[in-house]
């Protein structure tokens, strides 16, 4: 029963994050690449993915505290992390990095 | 990141099960899908961070991987250089995967000769049908030796009859270019038949050492002059074939040319300083076929020649010189794996400092591209016509190509590869070279018999009897350039007759003109332009770097004696190459 509940919340949030546009069809994706051999590839994946996002936010914290900002080496890292966030399917934070970049283009600092 | 699977696996079961694919990626989180979906697809998966990494596995299993997947932006080596870098020493196929899916990016990937260009994120179904790439290849690579094959033995009959008699009235030397001549023939029979079937487009691979030494290979004759005989005969690697040399010739010059161009410097000394290590790393860049346009058209010795070599030595088929150039490199590859370290012969070195002539470049390895190139031209250029052509200024082709008349016989390979002075020594080298390509061979082995006996020692003499001494060394190094390089050797040869014979640059500008003239198809006249420049290099650093000015100059006069048509054949035999 309790499992069945944990499943059933599984599930509506898995649905509701698809619905907000956090997740895109590349989450799809990755599940279907789980099977019986990796049995939690998808967890891996993300686990992964939020390792190394980890470690690429904290630099762009440090960019982003220099003054002037570095729009280039910002924009490389907006590169990165929208790469990553697109390997697990993370839609909106994809969509973000591609406005952060707009934004360092534009030598927009305050975007 | 690395993980190696077996590489070793054959994958000619079921194919595309089983493809052997590195994928490089400086993210891990990728990495990790990607190898999980090629997984899916029955792949053989090998993953890598960093693009060195990358290299060194690459070239520590030669032939251990069949396709490369590498994303553009990483942090120790830019995409497109990694891609460049493949091309030029394995000749895999690399597809490239990026976020960006810019038209710009898109283009700029094709251009360094991706075969595909994929948008991350990638779906499985994308990846599934990468295996078309390398199926491809394969088929290309194929249907070069095939091509080559078949106009080698095209050429050898023709040549067996028609050039071998008029060489024989021609030259002095009948009697020993003729004997040379059935020697070659007969050996490229069964060369030919062997090679075509032995050769199965082994894919040689152009470790670090094999391009060093093609490197300086090229150096040393001299940007300019260099053609795929000389080279072969330089580097003195046995088991690598013309067609190999020349299509990596190819490459390199489009590799070069891109250089120049972004350094916007025409010289040979930056070119040839990257030679080495830009060589090392973009070997793939060397995109023969834009650098065969480029060198075609590009002033600089060094990108010129390299058109003219690369364009000679590719294939005979001329279209698809920029494939094919890859392509006549991979199949030599697959006889022997011959690592080409070429030290990439710094175009710009100036050509007199570069000839050095008495290196015979075996001829028919180096000369893997004029191998290719003679058979396609084998058909249409009699070696014996050649001579004539070249002459034809006077028309008498005959007469003038006494010396010529050996020449011809290297036209055969419609090595025009004029820009290479290699040197006819290298043709004497060419013993050395015989492995390869018997294709070659039977056109251009006559030629050489014939036309090159020019030993090792340059013909300083202008006079016939250095020529006829070149078509001497000619012929000797035909016999053992028998396969490959042979048209090369022999052009070379006869260049080098040539210039013996013509004191002046002009004499071979008239060569130049009459091969040219007496080629229809037009890519002979090319081959025998360039041979003969080649061959004045070699034996006179001096005329050589005359030559190489004649030779430009003879080709572009080729191109205003001939007609359009023939103009355009001279091109597409350039490019060929």
């Amino acid at each position: 029963m309790e499992r069945n509940q944990l499943r059933r919340q599984v599930a509506l949030t898995r649905q509701s994050l698809f619905d907000q546009g956090f997740l895109d069809e590349q989450f799809i994706q990755l599940e279907e690449l789980q099977d019986d051999a990796n049995p939690n590839f998808v967890e891996e994946v993300v686990s992964l993915h939020y390792r190394d996002s980890a470690r690429l936010i904290s630099n762009i914290e440090k960019a982003l505290e220099k003054n002037p900002l570095d729009f280039n080496k910002l924009d490389g890292y907006m590169h990165q992390f929208k790469g990553s966030s697109s390997s697990i399917g993370a839609k909106k934070v994809k969509a973000e990095c591609t406005l952060f970049r707009e934004y360092c283009k534009a030598g927009n600092g305050e975007g | 990141m690395m993980e190696n699977n077996g590489f070793s696996s054959p994958r000619n079961d079921s194919f595309p099960a089983g493809l052997r694919v590195l994928v490089v990626d400086d993210d891990p989180t990728w990495l990790k899908i990607l190898e999980k979906m090629l997984k899916k697809c029955s792949y053989e998966v090998t993953t890598c961070g960093l693009a060195r990494d990358a290299l060194n596995l690459l070239r520590e299993r030669k032939g251990g991987y069949d396709i490369v997947i590498s994303d553009v932006y990483m942090p120790d080596m830019d995409g497109f250089k990694l891609l460049e870098q493949v091309g030029l020493e394995m000749d895999l196929p690399v597809i490239m995967m990026s976020v960006d899916g810019e038209t710009s990016r898109v283009m700029k990937g094709v251009q360094h000769g991706a075969c595909d260009y994929l948008l991350k994120p990638i779906r499985m179904k994308e990846l599934r049908n990468i295996w078309q790439h390398v199926l491809r290849k394969k088929i290309h690579e194929v249907r070069d030796i095939e091509t080559l094959e078949r106009v080698e033995s095209f050429q050898m009959t023709r040549n067996g009859s028609d050039q071998y008699e008029d060489g024989h009235v021609l030259c002095g030397e009948d009697l020993t270019s003729i004997k040379k001549r059935k020697h070659i023939e007969s050996k490229h029979d069964e060369k030919d038949t062997g090679d075509s079937i032995s050769t199965k487009k082994a894919r040689v691979v152009w470790s670090v050492d094999l391009h060093q030494k093609f490197v300086k290979a090229v150096n040393q004759i001299g940007f300019d002059k260099v053609g795929p005989k000389k080279i072969l005969d330089m580097m003195n690697v046995p088991w690598l074939t013309r067609e190999n040399v020349a299509s990596h010739l190819q490459k390199y010059r489009l590799y070069l040319s891109r250089l120049q161009k972004e350094n916007d410097f025409k010289n040979p000394a930056g070119g040839i300083k990257q030679s080495d290590s830009p060589l090392r790393d973009s070997a793939g860049s060397f995109g023969s076929q834009n650098s065969i346009n480029l060198q075609h058209n590009d002033v600089s010795n060094g990108s010129y020649r390299f058109s003219g070599s690369s364009l000679v030595v590719h294939n005979g088929d001329p279209r698809s010189h920029d494939s094919d150039r890859k392509r006549l490199v991979s199949t030599p590859v697959e006889e022997p794996k011959r690592t080409f370290t070429v030290n990439v012969p710094n175009p710009c070195i100036p050509r007199s400092s570069q000839m050095e002539f008495g290196h015979p470049l075996a001829p028919p390895q180096s000369e893997v591209d004029f191998g290719a190139l003679d058979s396609t031209f084998p058909t249409k250029y009699p070696w014996c016509g050649i001579p004539e052509i070249q002459l034809k200024k006077e028309h008498n082709p005959l007469h003038l190509n006494d010396e010529f008349s050996h020449l011809p016989l290297p036209g055969q390979k419609q090595l025009t590869q004029a820009d290479y002075p290699q040197p006819a020594p290298a043709i004497s080298s060419a013993p050395s070279l015989t492995p390869s390509h018997n294709e070659y061979r039977s056109n251009v082995n006559h030629a050489s018999s014939t036309a090159i006996a020019v030993d090792s020692s340059p013909i300083q003499t202008k006079t016939n009897v250095a020529n006829h001494q070149a078509i001497e060394l000619i012929s000797k190094s035909t016999p053992s350039l028998e396969n490959q390089g042979f048209n090369m050797n022999s052009i070379t040869e006869f260049e080098s007759s040539r210039k013996n014979i013509n004191l002046g640059m002009l004499p071979f500008t008239t060569l130049e003109e009459d091969l040219q003239v007496c080629w229809v198809p037009g890519d002979c006249y090319m081959n025998l332009g360039l041979q003969n420049i080649e061959v004045l290099e070699y034996f006179d650093p001096g005329l050589i770097t005359d030559v190489p000015v004649n030779l430009n100059d003879g080709l572009r006069f080729d191109y205003e004696f001939n007609d359009p048509t023939e103009y355009s054949l001279i091109d597409q035999s350039l490019f060929i190459a």
